[in-house]
Order: C-alpha cells, then structure tokens, then sequence
C-alpha cells in the first residue's frame, strides 16, 4: 500500500521547496536576532561592559582606541547585548553575513558599523562555477552541528541541487573545498591534501566560527584557529552554526544567482 | 547500599566530597571494579586524575536496578596496574586513555594503543590489526569520508566482500575540551558542553549545569527543569527522525529519506522557537534556562509539535510497510546480547540488543524523577532493531512531549548559584539521544574544577559497530554505520 499512500502524501502535499531567492526570504526565528550591528560612536571612552562579557573576546578596543566586533569571532550568545547601556550593539534579524575578506566582518568603525557583505566571483569563475559548483566538504574538528546544516540545504524544503551546487566524495570532481572546524592538528595533513588534489581554478570556503577562528575552542593549541592559515579562503561564512539561510545566501552570493528581491 | 560496597553510593546528579570517597591500592581497585561489574554494574567512567607526579585512578560504576551509582578511587599509582578489560572489555577504551594521558600500563590489555594522541599533522594510530591469508586484503577508508560527515579512519579486514575484522580509529577532531577546563569554569566553559557533540547539546549542555547546581547545592528552578527536558526530548525527536531518513536514502527508499529529511529540520526548528538556535545553544546555563515558553509560544510550540509528530510517524510507516525495506535490515549488523552487555553499549545501540537501559528511567535526575517515558526496547540486535528503536523513541519522546506540555509548572527559569563548594565530586547522566552522557567533575580546594571528565555515548558503542561488522559483507557498512550514527567529535573531545 504504501505506493498509493506516499503518492496522496505528495499530491497533499504538493512542492515544499521554499520559493526563495525568487522571493523574500523566509524570516528567522524571533529569538535568533540576525546579525549584529555596532555603532562604535555611542561607545564612551572606558566603557567595557561588553568586552567584559564577550567569552571570545570578539569585542575588543582598536589600538585607537575605538570599539571593534569581529563576527568571524562571534558565537552570537547575545551577552554583550545585555550588557551594553548606551544602545551600541543591536540585532539587525538579517541572516546576510557572509564576507570575501576577513577584515569585513570586523564592525565599529565610522561608515564599518554592519558587515561589508560578499561581492560575486569575477566573471571568469563565474561564468565557471556559476551553474555548477561542485563541493568537497572537509570537516576539521568543531562540533558536527555547522556539518548538520549544511546537509539541511540538501533536503527538499531548501533543494540546494537546483542552483547546481552539489557536495561531491572526489576532491578531483570539485571545484572547491568547504571547509567547517578550526582545524584541528588531526585534521592538518588531510585538508592539505584534500585541497591539492582539487583540480584548479578553485574556491575555498570558511564556514562557522570555528573555521573563521576557532570558535568557542579558540586559543586551543590542538588546532589552527581557523582555515585560512591552511587553505587560501573565498568566503566567510559567520555564525556558530550559521543559520541554513546565511549558508544559501552566502553561496548564491559568490554566484551572483540572489534575486533581485534578496540581494 | 550495600550492593555497591565497598564503593561509595551515590545518586545521578550529586555531589560528594572528595574525603568520602574510598580509596583503594590499584590492584584492590581494579578487582573490586571487577566483581560489582560481575553483579551487573556498568562503567560509567575510568579515567585518571594528575596532579604533579602522582596519578590516581576514579572509577564510576552504575547499577541500573538500584538506581544507583557507585564510586571509588585508588591511592596514587606508578607504573603499571592489572588490566580490567581482559574480563571486562567494556574497560578496554577508559584503560587505553589513561594510558595515553598518564602513561600508567594496564598490564595484559589485549590492544595498548592511543585513542587520540596527534603526531605531526595526523593521529598516530599505526600499525592496525591485521589478518593473514590467502584471499584476506585490507580496506582502508577516511579520514574525509564520501560525504559531508565528520572525519575518522576505518580499516577492514576482508576475506572476500566478507568483513573480518573493522579496526576504527579516531582523534582526528581532538579539540582539547578536557585540558582546557582545568581551573575552570571559563567564560568559554558552557560554550564547549554545548559543541562537545554539536548535535547532542541539550543533553552535554544539562550533564554540565546539573553538576555545577550539584557542586554548589543549589537546584535549579523547577520551570528551568521541566524546560530542559522537553529540550531534550525535542533532541532526539529530530536526531531520530534524521536517522530514519538516513537509513532510508541508504537503501534507496527516497519516499521516507526525503520527508524525514524535512521533517528533521521542523523539529530544530521547535528547538530554534524555544531558544533562537536549531541546536539549542545558549538554552541552558548552570542555575537554569535562558529562555521561557511564554503562553503564545507555548502554544505554537504544541500545535506545530502534533503536526510534525504526525508527519513523522506517517513517513516512517511508509518505510516498516515496504518488504524491500524490512529485509534489507533484517540479520545485517548482529550485535548478540551478550556482546552489548560485555563492551557496555549504551543508549537506543543497547536497547536494540535487549537492554534495558535507559537513564532517564533507571536514574532519574530532573524533571524525569517525576516522569519518565516506557523504555523502548527491540530484541534481535540488527539494523532492522536498531531502526525500530528510533521508531518507537519517536512515538514515545512525542507522547512524552506533549503530556508533559500540559503538567507546565510555574516560577522562575532561574537562580544564582553560589560558587561552587571545594573538594568535592559531582556525577551527571543524562540519556542523550545516542544514550548516556556522563560528566564528572571534581574541585580543587578553591571550589575550581580540577578536573573534569566528559564521557559521550560514542565512547561505549564505537565498539558495537565495530562488532556489528564481524561476518557482515563490507558493501553493507554504509547502512550498519548510520543505525549506530555515533559521534566523532564526541569521541575525540
Ligand atoms: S562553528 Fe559552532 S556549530 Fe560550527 S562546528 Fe564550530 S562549534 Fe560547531
């Protein structure tokens, strides 16, 4: 019977693949908060209530002095929300995060106050990977959850198959290396090798706290504090783990595939 | 008590203070170990404590049918001990880390090797176990695996497509969370319960603050409680659920992978509802929960919950419905009884095999001293048990769920605690949706964690799938792998 009844299932059911990027993003959780924004000016001079709180002193003072916030740092725990009096630090709901260059997810500075978001690949790549780009995920170290959203994108609801992004076994079918952990020592030598046996041109991928710099086990001798001492890396992707809609916008951002509603 | 003597008894959730605590010569130890795991103890947790020089060993036993666990330490020891794992194997891993940690020789253990040490780049886990013979060739996968899972070794000794021996050798997510929380808690601490195992943090998260609550004789709130479980619950209703898919697709049954694949991530998004992350980060903190089930989101929380129970149970019978499916799983991946008992399997991988086990009935902390799920059990010990485990968890976490919606308590989500008191022990299991979650955690004379052990389910039932494999043909691996679906990063710490 259970032909007949995954068939009526399905009709009932009908396409549950989300309409996005065609049309707006789905919201976030009203508790998850988006990313975060901060207006270094509000800040006084020797105010530390939130570089007091922050667990990986991703709120820190510039050498001149000015407040900082590095999202590459930042696990989104909300501390420093709760703790800052003068208005500096909101969340903005917006599940755009993901960067090119690692300096633009540092916030604070007059006209840096929300992150610089990722430009597309240059035409060559583009024209390249725009339609099919192929994957091989390495996983060095972290906590498997930045793994388990990444496989969430390949599920029907969000059907990452039809912007003909695919994760691939071979290093030598891909295109690129997403890479999730902050590199563990473990994990070192098979990265390395991953990322030679991917065929050129190719793109390396960052993605969770971890990989952009170690996470909540930052400081840690056992790993790299991140990929980017290992593999040269394209993309940032923030968030510990990030939400499954700031991994699709960030690659359809390097695509350029975002509709014009989303970009 | 008397049963647990000459241990120290003690209940899930509590504290001791380290003076209590007996401590035997190692060889009088070890052989006390091994006649309560005679009477039917298991072991929790055997890990050594250094301090400068000196090494002792701490040993935490359970006895499921007294609810009650059991606790011991030995004097310091040097050198070398008589190994429990040639009669009880389930040591075999515990007296292999203390070796790798301390250098302390567990004399005759039958495979003496790291667990997770890191030699240039890599684990040093060379030579493996090897078989000679004609016909006999070895297989070796990972660490990258085919696909976006998390990185561990696999070698195979086949005769033919049949497998006859699997060694499996991790480390290579080797983190260093233990090291680390040496003089803690740090800021950083709760952030690290919660990515021991990113999927398993509600349960890591609750071990963690029950033992600080344990350590500084406070409870929390009793809202903060009934919180956690549903939490928990909400846990292994998605991991589950996620399983039945994965074993589905790995068949090729598309119609039962692709709904539970969604259905999955619906749940998480009832975890997200609750605290604003699909995993649950940030919900729990020693003294109580973050985040309240205000009336309106209770409300949603419970009407979505019926729905996607519904759903879940609709596409896994998809799945017990097709023949195709059933014989696929049926005698693939035996784990014996006998076998489960004897290497300590834990969780829905011990209750597959006939076990019944299951913390949240046998040592009810929390919320479950005041209720508690059946316990679901299957007794042929393959996939096809392993499978119906989760089927029945399914039924029974989304039964549980909503009944305890409806006793909500009122009060606060939280209380402050005071710091933590000196020299003193505290153990926590939690039945994570893997099975049991242990933390123990010890103080220095300054109420500092001096030192803290963190035991995943994975840690016990490695082995089983290890085992599994025994006389299984090698294409089968796949799907004898996802019916454990154990932890890498668990493992390795
Ligand atoms: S970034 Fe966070 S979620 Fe991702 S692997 Fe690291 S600890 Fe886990």
């Amino acid at each position: 019977m259970y032909i007949f009844d995954t068939l009526v299932h399905r009709m009932r059911r009908g396409c549950q693949t989300m309409p996005y990027p065609q049309e707006q993003a789905p919201a976030l959780p009203d508790r998850h908060g988006g990313t975060l924004r901060l207006d270094g000016q509000k800040c006084p001079d020797d105010c530390q209530f939130c570089t007091d709180v922050c667990p990986t002193k991703a709120l820190y003072r510039d050498f001149d002095n000015t407040k900082q916030l590095d999202l590459g740092r930042c696990l989104f725990c909300g501390a420093c929300l709760t703790a800052c009096p003068h208005g500096a630090l909101t969340q903005t709901n917006d599940h755009r995060m993901a960067v090119r260059n690692r300096e633009d997810l540092i916030l604070g500075k007059p006209d840096q106050e929300e992150l610089r978001l990722a430009e597309a690949l240059d035409k060559k790549l583009r024209s390249m990977f725009g339609r099919s780009l192929r994957l091989r995920q390495v996983s060095a170290g972290g906590c498997n959850a930045c793994e388990a959203d990444i496989n969430v994108l390949g599920t029907i609801g969000w059907d990452i198959g039809r912007f003909g992004i695919q994760y691939v076994a071979s290093p030598r079918h891909a295109d690129g290396v997403l890479v999730t952990g902050p590199v563990t020592k473990g994990m070192e030598l098979a990265l390395r090798k991953t990322w030679e046996a991917i065929p050129a041109p190719k793109i390396a991928i960052a993605l969770g706290a971890c990989a952009l710099s170690g996470g909540p086990f930052t400081g840690h001798p056992e790993h790299n504090q991140g990929a980017d001492s290992i593999v040269p890396i394209d993309l940032y992707i923030p968030g510990c783990p990030p939400h499954p809609l700031t991994i699709l916008d960030g690659y359809l951002r390097l695509l350029n595939r975002l509709g014009k509603n989303n970009k | 008590m008397k049963i647990v003597a000459p241990f120290s008894p003690l209940v899930n959730g509590s504290r001791i203070s380290w003076s209590e605590i007996p401590s035997f010569a190692i060889t009088e130890l070890v052989q006390t170990t091994s006649d309560l795991l005679d009477k039917g103890a298991r072991l929790c947790s055997w890990f050594v404590l250094t301090e400068g020089q000196d090494h002792s060993i701490v040993c935490v036993l359970a006895m499921d049918t007294e609810s009650l666990l059991a606790i011991a330490r030995s004097e310091p020891v040097q050198g070398s001990y008589p190994s429990l794992t040639p009669r009880h194997p389930q040591a075999h891993l515990f007296e292999r880390e203390v070796w790798e940690q301390s250098g302390l020789v567990p004399q005759n253990h039958p495979w003496l090797k790291p667990v997770r040490y890191i030699l240039d780049q890599a684990p040093a886990n060379a030579p493996f176990f090897q078989v000679d013979g004609p016909e006999v060739h070895e297989v070796a996968v990972g660490p990258v695996h085919a696909g976006v899972i998390e990185p561990g070794h696999f070698r195979f000794q086949c005769r033919g497509e049949e497998v006859l021996h699997l060694e499996i050798s991790l480390g290579y997510q080797h983190r260093g969370i233990e090291k680390h929380l040496k003089g803690g808690p740090h800021p950083l601490t709760v952030f690290q319960m919660e990515t021991i195992a990113g999927d398993t943090s509600i349960a890591h998260a609750t071990a963690y603050a029950t033992n600080m609550e344990a350590l500084s004789g406070v409870e929390a709130p009793l809202r903060a409680q009934w919180l956690r479980a549903l939490a928990l619950e909400l846990e292994r209703l998605a991991n589950h659920t996620g399983d039945m898919g994965a074993l589905a697709l790995d068949v090729a049954f598309l119609p039962t992978s692709a709904a539970c694949g969604k259905i999955r991530g619906d749940f998480l998004n009832l975890t997200a509802l609750l605290c604003g992350n699909r995993f649950g980060r940030g919900l729990i903190f020693p003294g109580g929960c973050r985040h309240d089930l205000e009336p309106s989101r209770l409300g949603t929380l419970l009407k979505k919950l019926r729905e996607h129970i519904a759903d879940a149970q609709e596409a896994i019978a998809w799945f017990w419905d097709a023949a195709s499916v059933r014989i696929r799983f049926r005698d693939v991946g035996v784990v014996h009884t006998s076998q489960a008992r004897d290497i300590g399997l834990v969780g829905p991988s011990a209750r597959a095999c006939g076990l019944v086990r299951d913390v949240r009935f046998d040592h009810p902390a929390g919320w479950h001293r005041f209720s508690q799920a059946p316990v679901a059990v299957w007794p042929s010990g393959d996939i096809l048990a392993r499978a119906k485990v989760r089927t029945l968890e399914i039924e029974r976490s989304g039964d549980y769920l909503l009944e305890q919606i409806k006793n909500e308590v009122p009060g606060p989500i939280s209380t402050t605690l005071s710091s933590p008191m000196p020299h003193s022990l505290a153990v926590t299991l939690v039945e994570g949706w893997r099975g049991e979650v242990c933390h123990v955690a010890i103080t220095d004379h300054n109420g500092l964690l001096r030192a803290y052990k963190i035991t995943d389910p994975s840690f016990h039932n490695w082995t089983g799938l290890a085992l599994a494999l025994r006389g299984t043909a090698v294409y089968d691996f796949p799907i004898c792998n996802k019916s454990f679906n154990l932890s890498y990063c668990g493992f390795d710490l």
